[in-house]
């Protein structure tokens, strides 16, 4: 039996570190190929040895398809391609490919530059590993290779995220990576077709929660920006450079466009202007507002939000910033938090969720003290907001996408275990499908049921046709054919054909079949018994009586004669060909069951 | 050059030969007919290959053919089909056989047999769609004949089991069009397509084809358009569709649903895998509902579109579509919405500043969530987040349809409505905000909501703002904060926006007359009165203490111990504003005291029978006293017409009728007087110099019949009568002064000749309005037709002044709603001194914001005229975008003109007002004048400065101030 099979390296049951290994049809890819925020040592990255453990990567995987820029679906490729060493092709969209090196870039510069880390890999790396990149469009179909093939669907989430159909003759497999099934002010919904694949694994962050409208969260976001703007006050917005920042940006930026407003918004800059740039050359990738308006001016074109500069922070007067990082664990946010904290005018919104033990954490929870380096207490009397602008689909919405998706199986990953669990008891209850949720490093086995595509032949086709009445969708039709397997391909073909191609003779075969029946009358009166009494019964067959004494019933010849020893007993002699297997076997049965007495 | 010109002749010579050809008679153009059905059969026979005869065929059917030759073309057409082996070639017979069948005039029934013959031996599937497509063509020429349409539709079935979609397409399309509605006709019981239509059709349903199956779905909603009762069982069918793997025929299948939801809303459904039962509508809702998360966007439109057209849903239904049960981790939470209430009702506001303000609460049963609901749950809810705005839209427009018929809901749908004033697209807030205020009468805002509203006030477009004022002048606010809030606001929106000003004090109107009790404890706050000690008088040319006035007069006229908490020079600003702003503050009952200053106001009473009694009456004692001697005649009407005048001012909403009553009687007045001129019996060379008066009062005469019947709405035929009459009278007035002041008989000639054809026109134009008008001009001069027609221009002339002064004059009926047209421009206010600088050469854009009442059809007729210094006059037709329609009866003008002149030395002021252009031929009752007469008439007369043909200025001149200033070099 064909299957499908599926081993997580990272993400199962897990968030971060995404790496998924899918074997199916003999074709094996891999799934995103990311690092672990939490760790610092060897578990940050996915277990390659896993896959092979003496021979190159490049033989055992087909190919690497990386969903989007996070670092942790993307954060382990130069390791992965350039010091374990794999040479294949690594499919992403054009603005992931984008993208991704400088966040790579970035985090290596931190890594290395920062911590101090050696055995890293390098800016050279980054740069060749992304020359075995091949971007792809949303909706093309790449073939990888003969066989397998894959295609990319919009997924929301950040720039450039896709969900990936992975395809081999009729198996297929679709991986969702991160995705939203809500619009928000940058980038449109996840969307796929009804391509029913035999498995689809599916991101499971928010497996527990149903989000309330995103409306809400963002009137109240622009409210509290507003307040504190219009009394003078400054805020603070600490974020992480890419994805939510540029919502945030176009957000406030529409915001005070349309109440005119002229406070000041200051955006750190950085890697964000770099990113902006490529923001505003993807605009096929945004949501249908940005789409329709680039054409009279471009929304990533800010006309409020402007570079910052340090000394800003000291200007007087109310002002909107963006800064990095967005935990408030370091750098400018960290900066701007210090100098802005004592007055109680000013707001800090954190957008997003904070590790525990950052700065960010500490005030979400309400600490008002904090103790800073070198024994300095700051006090804390800004207002602190906390808004969740989070781009994952909630439980209804990857509901919404098996709905959508309609898959024979469904696999979770990136999420909890015990939020999957729930999730995976409301899959199979609402959707009666398999759902499974492997750990790291457990085989999950799928069994498909692939359907074969034959090449039949037109004239038999037509032939077939034509005997029956209209073809129905519902109800599966009987043909009657010769099926030739040969250099791999499969054809139905009409029998004279398939003898005359593979250059044999035609044998006729034939069943020959006795009966015995107790009648003492004359032999052609009871073969008129037999014919009337099959005439009867067999009312859609032509059955005749031939003048020399035998019966047909279509092609089948019936004969009679007397039994040499008992004139009572008259044999009936049943023929028929091959083809017409059916029709004889059951004219032999209803003639065993004897003649109806009626008739007598 | 001379070879073009030369050219250039011999075109337009050959021109007009072509032309006398045309012209010639009727027996001409009969003889080329049978030719041109033969030529086409000379070139179809010409026709070496399929691809020539193609080419003649697409050659044909460029040209018309007339009615009596299509049956020939037809004919011969057919001949060449049986021939014809290539089907490309068939293929275009069988269209053009469907285009000649459309000719108008032509009955298609006698080639329909040669049609449904042609179909038998055809073999392409493309030729027999064709084919059917055609018969479609001819089947619906023939509508009232019921056994084409059996035939047709018994055609129609035979085909039905062809194997190309494209055929079995058509046979749907066919059936649908032409199959039986009407049942129980014996007939059809003997004849095959008997057979019910909805059950051929039905079959199809589960067609391998999606456009087969689209096409069976419109077949049927085309069956159900035609009038046939569906039956019930199609809705199990239908409701499998809507899980189709093809957005046309998940789209079809939805509009199918809620058809048979429409027509059988009561049965009952079972539900599956229960024993439950329920009513069909409300089973349809649910299942349209889900769709509204279908995949495809355009069946979101669809469902979204029709949920709104689903009143028949039951309550419990409807509100589940508001409904999205929260969790988070698995515990039960809830909406921000929900919050807001709560804190709203425990009395606090917004304290909820912390991180975990929204931490979720109680445990839930897993097993109780249910993530993908059958029901309607969340319907709206995901619609409104959807990502296209167009479902959006849909969905506002939808909640909108729905609540105006549920109050219950409408308080539901309240939160959702005003988050929705927080969109990206523009379109989408004020569609948003147009519904809130469409069910403003079921709903009371709470505080928080009303927050979030007037949060959008500050918005920078100005639709959006006046959306919202006017959203705010239909709102019930529940407390007095609330109020406080709105007026708040409402001022901030003043001072960022003044030009709003308008606007926010109307808004302000309503406010207070809505909400009295709540504005009285305010009261002492906002006039920031003080119980021991003197305040400062505000400023009373201060926009924002003339809202808050507003106001408190408004919220006074039904609270009258109001006035007791004013100060003494609230009173004088009282008098001053219902003066200056009699619409916007109210008529109070003060207690008698100081109230000398303001006699005006206490003295009109609100009552509407007496003045129009008024009305009725002057008008009475005018049209009685006829016989009355001229001097007396003149005396009243110029009394009546100051009376009315004045009425008109006092009374708005009389005023229409007594400024047009009062215009007519103008007129007549005018009549009268250049009748009574002395000068008539002098000798006509004495008093040359002296007709002016008269030509004046003819011309005047003339414009102000033009402003009577175009700038009025709800003027009727009888009143346009009237108008024309008094516009003949004025027209005979004319020919009879210029008849005494021009020498020499020629140029009367025409002019006689002309004005009789005035007379034939009206005559024709009015002939059912006739026997009214009695003893009047009009029927004197009908009766002396005959003599007029054979005498001379001297007699004539003569006959006219006679008659102009014996005839009667008419009474002027009143319509029921008589409303005069007027603008007002906003924009520019003119008040300005620096002048507006450009460089010569170049545009300067000049923005005109300009208000107009009881104009019909504004985009077509306001014009906008600039008046330059030199007389240069340019007139700027606004595009039809920049006409918004606030309410019924108003509109609002908000446009760009471009400026552009010579340099100038100093600055100079221009004029720019408003035109109403007309055309006599676009009311229906003129439609027979022909438009020279104006003009001409006009002609004659010394053209005056500021009138343009055709349009009557109707707004007051507003002056900017410009400077273009030279090119720097």
């Amino acid at each position: 039996m064909p299957e499908i099979k599926v081993t997580p390296l990272g993400a199962g049951q897990d968030v971060g570190r995404s790496c998924i290994l899918v074997s199916i049809a003999g074709k094996n890819v891999m799934l995103d190929c990311g690092m672990h925020m939490g760790y610092n040592d060897d578990r940050r990255f996915p277990d390659f040895s896993y896959i092979t453990q003496n021979g190159r990567l490049t033989d055992f995987l087909d190919c690497v398809i990386i969903s989007h820029f996070h670092l942790d679906h993307c954060g382990a490729l130069p390791y992965f391609s350039e010091m374990v060493g794999y040479d294949g092709p690594i499919y992403m969209t054009h603005p992931t490919k984008a993208i991704c090196p400088i966040l790579l870039e970035d985090y290596r510069k931190i890594t290395v530059d920062k911590k101090g880390e050696t055995n890293f890999f390098t800016s050279q790396m980054i740069k060749d590993c992304m020359k075995k990149v091949v971007a792809v469009h949303l909706h093309q179909t790449v073939q990888v290779d003969e066989e397998l093939e894959i295609k990319a669907y919009y997924a929301g989430h950040v720039l450039g995220a896709a969900m990936f159909q992975i395809k081999v003759g009729c198996e297929s497999v679709v991986y969702t990576g991160d995705y939203n099934m809500t619009p928000d002010r940058h980038l449109g919904a996840a969307w796929i077709d009804k391509c029913r694949p035999d498995l689809l694994i599916s991101e499971s962050t928010y497996a527990t929660t149903i989000r309330d409208s995103k409306r809400c969260r963002e009137r109240d976001f622009l409210k509290k920006v507003h307040e504190t703007v219009e009394r003078g006050g400054k805020v603070l917005i600490p974020v992480f450079a890419l994805g939510r920042a540029q919502e945030l940006c176009i957000l406030l930026e529409t915001f005070w466009e349309r109440m005119n407003l002229k406070a000041p918004i200051y955006f750190s800059t950085g890697l964000t202007e770099k990113a902006n740039h490529y923001y505003k050359l993807f605009i096929t990738w945004t949501n249908q507002k940005i789409r329709k308006t680039f054409v009279q001016r471009n929304m990533f074109e800010f006309k409020h939000i402007k570079a910052f500069d340090r000394a800003f922070a000291d200007n007087p007067g109310p002002m909107v910033v963006f800064a990095t990082p967005g935990m408030l664990h370091a750098g400018q946010s960290l900066q701007i938090f210090r100098k802005w904290a004592g007055n109680e005018k000013n707001m800090v919104i954190m957008p997003g969720y904070c590790v525990q033990g950052t700065v960010g954490h500490k005030i979400l929870s309400g600490q008002r003290k904090l103790e800073m380096e070198g024994r300095q207490i700051l006090e804390v009397k800004m207002q602190v907001e906390y808004m969740s602008f989070s781009a994952h689909a909630d439980a209804k919405g990857i509901m919404q996408l098996i709905r959508q998706a309609e898959p024979r199986n469904v696999l979770l990953v990136h999420g909890e275990a015990k939020k999957m669990e729930f999730l995976k008891q409301k899959i199979e209850q609402e959707f009666h499908v398999s759902c499974y949720m492997p750990a790291n490093g457990e085989t999950t086995t799928i069994f498909t049921n692939p359907s074969i595509p034959v090449d039949i032949s037109l004239g038999l086709l037509k032939r077939e046709t034509a005997i029956g009445l209209v073809p129905d969708v519902k109800k599966p039709k009987l043909m009657h054919g010769t099926l030739i397997m040969k250099d791999n391909s499969f054809r139905l073909v009409s029998p004279e054909q398939a003898l005359k191609e593979l250059g044999l003779a035609e044998h006729q075969l034939r069943f020959t079949c006795r009966v015995h029946i107790q009648d003492p009358r004359k032999e052609h009166e009871t073969v008129l018994r037999v014919y009337n009494h099959l005439k009867g019964v067999l009312k859609d067959y032509s059955v005749q009586h031939l003048p020399d004494g035998s019966i047909t019933v279509e092609s089948i010849l019936i004969q009679a004669t007397a039994h040499s020893e008992d004139q009572g007993t008259k044999v009936l002699l049943v023929s028929w060909t091959y083809q017409d297997e059916e029709l004889g076997s059951y004219l032999t049965s209803l003639l065993k069951k004897g003649l109806p007495q009626s008739t007598a | 050059m001379a070879a073009h010109l030369k050219k250039r002749v011999y075109e337009e010579f050959t021109k007009v030969v072509q032309q006398q050809h045309e012209d010639l008679s009727s027996k001409k153009l009969r003889l080329t007919k049978p030719s041109k059905s033969a030529a086409l059969h000379v070139d179809l026979c010409k026709a070496t290959s399929p691809a020539d005869a193609l080419q003649y065929l697409l050659q044909f059917a460029r040209k018309p053919v007339e009615v009596e030759s299509v049956e020939g073309v037809v004919r011969i057409l057919l001949e060449h089909y049986y021939k014809e082996n290539d089907a490309s070639v068939r293929l275009k017979i069988a269209s053009l056989l469907g285009l000649l069948s459309k000719t108008a005039g032509f009955s298609p029934d006698c080639i329909m047999d040669d049609a449904i013959n042609t179909l038998q031996n055809e073999k392409s599937h493309q030729v027999l769609a064709q084919l059917l497509d055609t018969l479609l063509v001819i089947g619906t020429k023939l509508t009232e004949n019921p056994s084409v349409r059996m035939r047709l539709v018994e055609v129609a079935c035979k085909h039905l089991t062809d194997s190309s979609h494209g055929v079995r397409n058509k046979c749907l399309q066919l059936i649908g069009c032409l199959g039986p509605v009407e049942k129980g006709v014996t007939k059809e019981a003997e004849s095959q397509a008997a057979k019910d239509v909805q059950k051929i059709i039905g079959d199809h349903f589960n067609d391998q084809d999606p456009r087969v199956r689209t096409a069976a779905i419109k077949a049927m909603l085309q069956l159900h358009e035609r009038g046939l009762k569906l039956q019930q069982a199609i809705y199990s069918q239908a409701c499998k569709l809507l899980a189709d793997d093809y957005e046309q025929v998940r789209s079809a299948a939805v509009q199918l649903i809620w058809v048979l939801s429409q027509l059988y809303p009561e049965s009952i459904v079972p539900i599956p895998s229960s024993n439950e039962e329920i009513r069909l509508v409300d089973d349809a809702f649910g299942k349209i509902c889900h769709m509204v998360s279908d995949g495809s966007w355009v069946v979101r439109v669809q469902a979204a579109k029709l949920l709104g057209s689903m009143q028949q849903v039951s309550s419990h239904f409807l509100e589940q579509t508001l409904d999205k049960k929260l969790m988070s981790d698995l515990r039960r939470k809830r909406t921000a919405h929900e919050r807001a209430k709560e804190l709203y009702s425990s009395g606090e506001f917004s304290s909820g500043r912390k991180w975990g303000d929204d931490a979720p609460k109680e445990e839930i049963d897993t097993g109780a969530v249910n993530l993908i609901e059958s029901g309607a749950c969340g319907a709206f809810v995901h619609g409104l987040e959807d990502e296209m705005y167009e479902v959006r839209i849909a969905a506002v427009e939808a909640l909108c349809m729905l609540a105006q018929s549920s109050p219950s809901f409408a308080e539901k749908c309240l939160d959702f409505l005003v988050d929705m004033f927080n969109d990206e697209i523009e379109e989408v807030r004020l569609q948003s905000i147009h519904t809130m205020r469409k069910i403003s009468n079921n709903i009371t805002l709470r505080e928080d909501q009303l927050d979030t509203v007037l949060a959008v006030l500050e918005d920078s477009s100005r639709d959006i703002r006046e959306a919202l004022h006017e959203l705010l002048c239909c709102t019930n606010v529940s407390t007095k904060e609330g109020i406080h809030l709105a007026l708040v606001e409402l001022l901030k929106n003043l001072t960022k926006y003044p030009t709003d000003r308008e606007s926010i004090w109307k808004c302000l109107k309503f406010l207070g007359s809505r909400h009295p009790t709540l504005v009285l404890p305010l009261v002492p706050e906002l006039l920031s009165t003080h119980p021991f000690f003197d305040t400062p008088e505000p400023d009373m040319d201060d926009p924002a203490y003339i809202a808050v006035l507003v106001l408190i007069f408004n919220a006074a006229k039904s609270c009258p111990t109001m006035p007791a908490l004013f100060s003494d020079h609230t009173f004088r600003h009282y008098a001053y504003l219902r003066d200056s702003l009699s619409h916007l503050v109210p008529p109070l009952r003060l207690p008698g005291r100081k109230l000398v200053s303001s006699p005006v106001s206490p003295s009109i009473t609100p009552h509407e029978d007496p003045s129009q009694q008024f009305l009725h009456q002057s008008l009475e004692r005018v049209y009685n006293l006829q016989h009355l001697d001229p001097q007396g005649i003149q005396e009243l009407l110029e009394f009546t017409i100051r009376d009315l005048q004045r009425l008109g001012e006092l009374q708005s909403e009389l005023a229409g009728m007594a400024d047009f009553t009062a215009t007519y009687l103008q007129c007549q007045l005018l009549l009268i007087k250049a009748l009574q001129e002395k000068l008539w019996n002098v000798a006509a060379p004495l008093y040359l110099k002296q007709n002016a008066l008269a030509s004046a009062a003819a011309k005047q005469i003339l414009e102000e019949t033009y402003k009577m019947e175009f700038m009025y709405s709800g003027v009727e035929s009888r009143q346009v009568v009237i108008i024309h009459h008094m516009r003949l009278q004025a027209k005979a007035l004319q020919l009879i002064v210029t008849a005494r002041t021009t020498r020499g008989v020629e140029p009367l000639f025409g002019m006689c000749e002309k004005f009789l054809q005035e007379v034939d026109s009206f005559q024709r134009c009015f002939i059912s309005e006739l026997p009214h008008m009695q003893g009047s001009f009009v029927d004197k001069l009908l009766d002396l037709m005959p003599r007029l027609v054979t005498s001379k221009p001297s007699e004539v002339v003569k006959i006219l002044q006679t008659t102009l002064r014996q005839s009667t004059f008419l009474h002027l009926p009143l319509p029921e709603q008589l409303h005069r047209a007027t603008a007002n421009i906003i924009e520019p206010t003119g008040e300005s001194d620096n002048p507006l600088r450009f460089t010569s050469g170049l545009v300067v854009a000049l923005d005109v914001d300009a208000t107009l009442e009881h104009v019909q059809d504004p985009q077509g007729t306001v014009k906008v005229q600039v008046l330059y210094p030199d007389g240069q006059a340019q007139i700027i037709h606004p595009k039809p975008a920049d006409f918004r329609n606030p309410g019924p009866g108003r509109h609002r003008l908000i446009t760009q003109v471009y400026l552009s002149h010579t340099a100038w030395t100093e600055p100079c002021q221009i004029e720019v007002r408003l035109l109403l252009a007309y055309n006599s031929n676009r009311s229906k009752a003129s439609a027979k004048i022909p438009k020279s007469t104006w003009s001409e008439s006009l002609e004659s007369l010394p053209q005056p400065e500021n009138g343009i043909e055709g349009t009557i200025p109707f707004s007051k001149p507003v002056k900017v101030y410009i400077m273009p200033k030279p090119a720097r070099r």
